[in-house]
């Protein structure tokens, strides 16, 4: 599987303080790939300075082989879309309003809206199952539609790429499996590369093909959640100790941690 | 930083404030000596130079420190209350409240003396501080930081257009207020002080009572509840105190800008957060800074003098600007 | 329904999305607009009616229904038109720059630079007997490189790696306050008549405009205004924030400087000639926004409309309705600004 995002010795800091350290990451294409680690360990910065969002102090990004550095924004939105955390909406805009700005790499002042852009922008909020709500004004739908809508406008900008930080936060179960599942799709239908950053570990092993986990400004560990997540890995990243099964439904990893709670198992032996 | 070293610094800038006292006393147009000063005090003889020193050079020393104490405390409250880093009395509509006072009692109703202006100034200042704290209490959240930044905003917004209106239509009337617009401590006679100081010296004393409960407030409007505080009556005095000291302030010494700004930020850095040592040493330090922006407008554009409250804002705006670059 | 309707040309190289309820309106407030001018040019110490207003522009009416309409009215109600469609095009830019629907021309301080150089330019150049050396024609010269050398101030002031909205908001705050000292400096260090002649300026008002201004502002105006559509898609990506900006391939910062350089350059041109008048810049977007949405593509027009005829009425009231006194319009875009400011707050107090 090649490899269509890559970083070289980067190096990452807020004015002193160093985040990451000369970090030498690969994404392999048409792949879901996740982020996970402690509180503040660096991964949404990481995600950001892939995205362009963020100047490295050192080293490069490298997309499809070329310096992102060296390309112009344009040119990487048309192959990488990012949704930040929290994104927001002005007031008053419409779902579809807002989704049609995903087509901007693609536009320019002559040509506003093709028959591509009208396609793709309705196909996006198909895929996102928003096509009723599309004249609906964003900030009056629920947490799940609005973080839908938005995900419908990175897929507008019609990108092999899609990055996502911490794109279920905020959201109820329901919601936090509908955006997987149809992340998961895109990636099953489309082979669109996704990367993200999540913070339950049982649900990145779930979804991700490829889990990297970020510890003292450096990658501790990368490979398939089955292969890499381990008690000692989930005490050496999160600072907890676990006991690590199977998802009783998908096979995958599930971290179960130790600690206090109600603990109803009968002792080996009882009847009754 | 220790106690101990809180204490000495304070003792220090106590000392430091009477000697700014002195050196406004002495130096200006003409100036005169420190002996004399002194004898002008503990042993007066009726010459002019000492009628001089006690009606003119004291009083405006005094209320300049006065002022500069009171601007300043009330600036640590409205920076805490609006949990804004550049927050003013000025902003909650007190200045504009109160010189929208005083052009409408010279333009409608032809009030000219400086005195008058002093009770109109303070009337205003109180009446827009009731407005903002109206508009920011309505809605189910009550009282919240930023409503009371928006709030104060659009009242300041609303007297200061008012104003401007008023003073476009008689010429008169902005010959009289400009100079008191622009913000003096010059020309004022100690009745005038006296007059307000009570209302300045509860505001003080009700704002060191509060310090402590100051402390909890900045930690949050939840975590303040939780804590067992009466956050609502709390905000309510703290902005009672506000009206008597910045009030009081432009009642004295017309809109004076940037020291309630200022200052905060200063004492912090030299003395700390806590709000026990943070208001009372943002008291002294204010005062510093007015006497000094007092003496420096004097020594200007001698021999005319620039109104205080210009060379606060020349003194005050890089400041703010810098804070606004680092911080934001 | 759907009110969107994709027009495209010459085999789809050329294409736009067009609004049509928005478009709509937009075309009705044009014609109010119009309607507006027309009225306003009748209204006043000699009243004339509207379809002989009408017959004026065509050369027709009494030499005096000429002299009233052409010479004295018609100049001050088509530059309190363009100085209103400029000032809420700007506006419109500036709230969706900085995203805030609070933000307006006076809070990045472009407003006080003027001011303080038009009270410069009439106490520096008067001599000893308070008569103006030079031509009071400059004024405007005046009023626009203050308003210009203060935004760039503040932009250089703001920029640390780049501009945020915030920075620039607080910079604009902290050099609106040094040019208000510094105005009110000038104010009393020069003659009172200066003083109050300054302060009408500073207060915003359309009397004594002529056709040489017109000629100057008309085209001024209209060039900013209409390239302001053009960049109506970089002012959608703009409101939507920093990240999702740079994500779909705006160059944010050189965004945001031509943004600020249009609306430096319509605020410019407004305040030469009608001086300080406030809140049209705050006030037009937001009824827009209520009208027609968010979409910058409607909104702009829509203010723009909006704004035009706001500064005309407020002018009409201003001279006709305290006869023979003479209040500057800025007076009552304060009067009808300020209040519909504190109900914006009322009004978004539950958010």
């Amino acid at each position: 599987m090649s490899d269509i995002l890559q970083t070289k010795d980067l190096t990452l800091s807020y004015g002193e303080r160093t985040i990451i350290d000369e970090l030498n990451i690969d994404i392999p294409k048409g792949e879901i790939s996740v982020f996970i680690g402690g509180n503040g360990c660096g991964k949404s910065t990481l995600l950001r300075s892939i995205a362009r969002l963020l100047k490295p102090k050192q080293g490069s990004v490298l997309l499809d082989g070329e310096a992102i550095s060296r390309l112009s924004t344009k040119e990487v939105a048309r192959k990488m879309a990012i949704l930040p955390q929290s994104p927001t909406a002005p007031e008053g805009l419409t779902v579809l309003q807002l989704v049609k700005q995903g087509r901007y790499p693609h536009q320019t002042w002559l040509k506003q809206w093709s028959h591509k852009d009208e396609e793709i922008v309705q196909d996006a909020l198909k895929a996102t199952k928003m096509e009723e709500l599309q004249h609906r004004k964003v900030d009056e739908l629920s947490g799940g539609q609005r973080q839908r809508a938005w995900i419908a406008l990175t897929l507008a900008q019609d990108t092999d790429i899609i990055l996502l930080d911490e794109p279920t936060t905020y959201l109820d179960m329901t919601h936090q499996i509908e955006i997987l599942d149809l992340l998961f799709e895109l990636n099953e239908k489309e082979q669109r590369t996704i990367v993200m950053v999540l913070h339950d570990l049982n649900l990145a092993c779930r979804y991700a093909h490829n889990i990297v986990a970020i510890r003292d400004k450096q990658i501790y560990a990368q490979g398939k959640p089955e292969d890499v997540i381990s008690c000692e890995l989930v005490k050496n990243v999160f600072d907890m100790d676990c006991q690590v099964s199977r998802d009783p439904l998908f096979g995958t990893p599930l971290c179960i941690p130790f600690g206090k709670g109600r603990c109803i198992l009968k002792a080996v032996g009882e009847t009754g | 930083m220790k106690t101990q070293n809180q204490f000495f610094l304070f003792i220090g800038t106590i000392l430091f404030l009477i000697v700014c006292i002195g050196i406004s006393i002495v130096y200006g147009y003409t100036d005169t000596s420190w002996r004399i000063a002194l004898e002008a005090f503990t042993n007066p003889d009726g010459s002019t130079e000492h009628i001089v020193l006690q009606t003119i050079r004291l009083p405006r020393a005094l209320i300049a420190a006065t002022v500069g104490a009171s601007l300043a405390i009330s600036g640590v409250l409205m920076q805490t209350l609006t949990k804004n880093p550049l927050a003013s009395p000025g902003i909650f509509g007190i200045n504009a409240g109160g010189a929208f006072m005083v052009v409408v009692a010279v333009t409608l109703f032809g009030v000219t003396n400086l005195q008058s202006f002093t009770w109109l100034a303070f009337l205003g200042a109180g009446l827009a501080a009731v407005g903002v704290y109206v508009i920011s209490s309505v809605g189910n959240n009550g009282l919240t930081h930023m409503k009371l930044t928006l709030a104060g905003a659009a009242i300041t917004a609303m007297f200061s257009s008012f104003t401007q209106g008023l003073l476009v239509l008689n010429e008169a009337a902005l010959e009289q207020v400009l100079f008191w617009l622009a913000g003096s401590v010059q020309g004022r006679s100690l009745d005038i002080l006296s007059g307000v100081f009570p209302y300045v010296v509860a505001g003080w004393i009700l704002a060191l009572m509060l310090a402590g409960k100051m402390n909890i407030l900045a930690m949050g409007e939840d975590v303040a509840k939780g804590l067992g505080l009466k956050t609502a009556l709390i905000k309510f005095i703290a902005l009672l105190v506000v009206v008597l000291l910045a009030g009081g302030s432009v009642a004295i010494a017309g809109p004076i800008g940037f020291i309630g700004i200022v200052i905060p930020h200063l004492a912090r850095k030299i003395i700390g957060v806590d709000h026990r040592w943070l208001i009372p040493y943002s008291g002294l330090l204010g005062a510093i800074l007015l006497l000094a922006a007092d003496i420096g407008a004097r020594y200007i554009i001698m021999p005319q003098e620039v109104p205080v409250g210009v060379m606060t804002a020349i003194i005050g705006a890089p400041f703010f600007v810098y804070v606004a670059r680092k911080g934001f | 329904m759907n009110k969107f309707i994709g027009k495209r040309w010459l085999k789809d190289r050329v294409s736009m999305l067009v609004d049509i309820s928005s478009m709509k309106k937009i075309m009705i407030l044009g014609v109010i607009t119009l309607l507006v001018l027309i009225m306003s040019t009748g209204i006043g110490d000699l009243k004339i009616a509207p379809w002989k207003v009408v017959s004026v522009f065509f050369g027709g009416g009494t030499s005096l229904e000429q002299l009233v309409v052409t010479s004295f009215r018609l100049p001050r109600i088509i530059i309190a038109l363009l100085a209103g469609m400029a000032l809420a095009v700007a506006g419109g830019i500036l709230q969706g720059m900085i995203r805030n629907p609070l933000a307006s021309p006076d809070i990045i301080g472009i407003t006080g630079g003027a001011g303080a150089a038009v009270v410069a330019f009439l106490t520096l150049f008067s001599n000893d007997d308070n008569t103006l050396m030079v031509s009071i024609k400059w004024m405007p010269v005046a009023a626009f490189i203050g308003a210009a050398v203060i935004a760039f101030l503040v932009y250089f002031l703001a920029w640390r790696k780049g501009v945020s909205p915030v920075r620039l908001v607080l910079i604009g705050i902290g050099i609106s306050a040094l040019t208000q000292a510094l105005t009110t400096l000038l104010m009393i260090l020069g003659p009172i008549y200066r003083a109050s002649q300054a302060n009408i300026w500073i207060t915003g008002t359309v009397n004594g405009s002529d056709w040489q201004d017109v000629w100057i502002l008309l085209p001024w105006s209209l060039i900013f205004i209409v390239l302001s559509f053009f960049i109506t898609r970089q002012l959608n990506i703009q409101e939507l924030g920093e990240e999702i900006a740079t994500s779909v391939g705006g160059n944010v910062q050189r965004q945001r400087f031509l943004l600020l350089l249009m609306s430096t350059a319509l605020v410019g041109g407004a305040v030469a000639f009608a001086g300080g008048i406030g809140f049209v810049g705050l006030m037009a977007p937001h009824m827009a926004r209520r009208m027609v949405g968010s979409s910058f593509g409607a909104l702009l027009p829509t203010a723009a409309f909006i704004g035009g005829i706001l500064v005309m009425v407020a002018d009409l009231i201003g001279r006709t309705l305290f006869l023979p006194l003479e209040v500057p319009a800025g007076v009552f875009t304060a009067a009808i600004g300020a209040p519909y400011f504190i109900y914006l707050l009322f009004k978004t107090r539950n958010s």
